[in-house]
């Protein structure tokens, strides 16, 4: 495959980004959830 | 039978997220098995085609999110309930917009430096959606002043429906101007669709992954931005009652 580099790179971005994001967004999440009554949380 | 009382407080996901969320893990797996090692090289551009399954996703979702954004945000300026919750999906949706935004750019910029020989040109598509990017970092900041949750959602609601003003610029200055993007590959304006078969399923499975991804993303951002609005007015209510309690005591 020609022009590995910069295509490694793009995915490797990409998804690490993606990857990094969505862990923080779950532990931002269940830190969150522990302080919140459920009765506040109107999606349950 | 006893039923086991829950002592675990529940979460932000629900059956709808996970759904988003599996959705969004089988069809990125397969832009990335598909994408890198079984679709051919294109026959102009050779192997850096495979760039355009993350980047026209990416640019895709970026679109979609701002769009979301300007509809929450008119739902809450122009709802009869001004309900906080579309101020709270319009932040969430501006939030994932500007991370697809700059995968976008990024992915771009290493696709140009492979086509054109260069990182970077003040072409009128690369110019305006730097543009389109550099407004929704603002909107954000603006999002990030402070002040009541209703003063928050008014202002922010009034940028975010006129930000969304720039999406056809972006989108139609291909047309508009000498540019050295090129123009759409799959929707372009002679409805003649310039891509091999597998390639034009790859990238439709990026489509949806990258926007089931979007659909976990908002979903869950939102919820979180519902229980940060709620942790904060009980500090401000607990910082309140202890003035009182102070007060009372002198």
């Amino acid at each position: 495959m020609k022009d590995v580099g910069f295509i490694a790179l793009t995915y490797v971005v990409t998804f690490g980004a993606i990857i990094a994001i969505v862990a923080r967004t779950l532990i931002t999440g269940s830190r969150l959830s522990k302080k919140i009554p459920d009765q506040d949380k109107p999606w349950i | 039978m006893n039923s086991t009382p829950r002592t675990e407080p529940a979460r932000v996901g629900t059956p709808a997220t996970r759904v988003f969320g599996l959705l969004a893990v089988l069809f990125l797996g397969w832009v990335v098995v598909g994408g890198l090692f079984i679709t051919p090289a294109d026959a102009i551009q050779g192997d850096s085609v495979r760039i355009m399954y993350v980047h026209v996703p990416t640019a895709w979702v970026a679109y979609l999110a701002f769009i979301v954004t300007a509809i929450a945000s008119a739902g809450y300026l122009f709802g009869k309930r001004h309900s906080l919750g579309f101020d709270r999906v319009a932040g969430a949706s501006a939030e994932v917009g500007v991370l697809f935004m700059a995968l976008t750019l990024m992915s771009g910029s290493l696709w140009g430096r492979l086509t054109w020989g260069t990182f970077w040109q003040w072409d009128p598509r690369l110019t305006t959606t730097a543009f389109l990017f550099v407004t929704y970092l603002g909107y954000l900041a603006v999002r990030g002043l402070g002040g009541t949750p209703e003063r928050r959602a008014k202002r922010s609601a009034i940028l975010a429906l006129l930000a969304v003003l720039e999406i056809p610029l972006v989108h139609f200055s291909v047309l508009l101007w000498r540019s050295l993007h090129q123009e759409a590959s799959v929707l372009s304006s002679d409805g003649d669709v310039k891509l091999d078969d597998l390639m034009l399923f790859t990238l439709l499975v990026g489509v949806l992954g990258f926007t089931a991804l979007y659909g976990w993303l908002v979903s869950h951002r939102q919820r979180i931005l519902t229980m940060r609005d709620i942790e904060e007015a009980k500090g401000i209510d607990l910082a309140i009652s202890e003035r009182i309690a102070e007060g009372s005591v002198r």
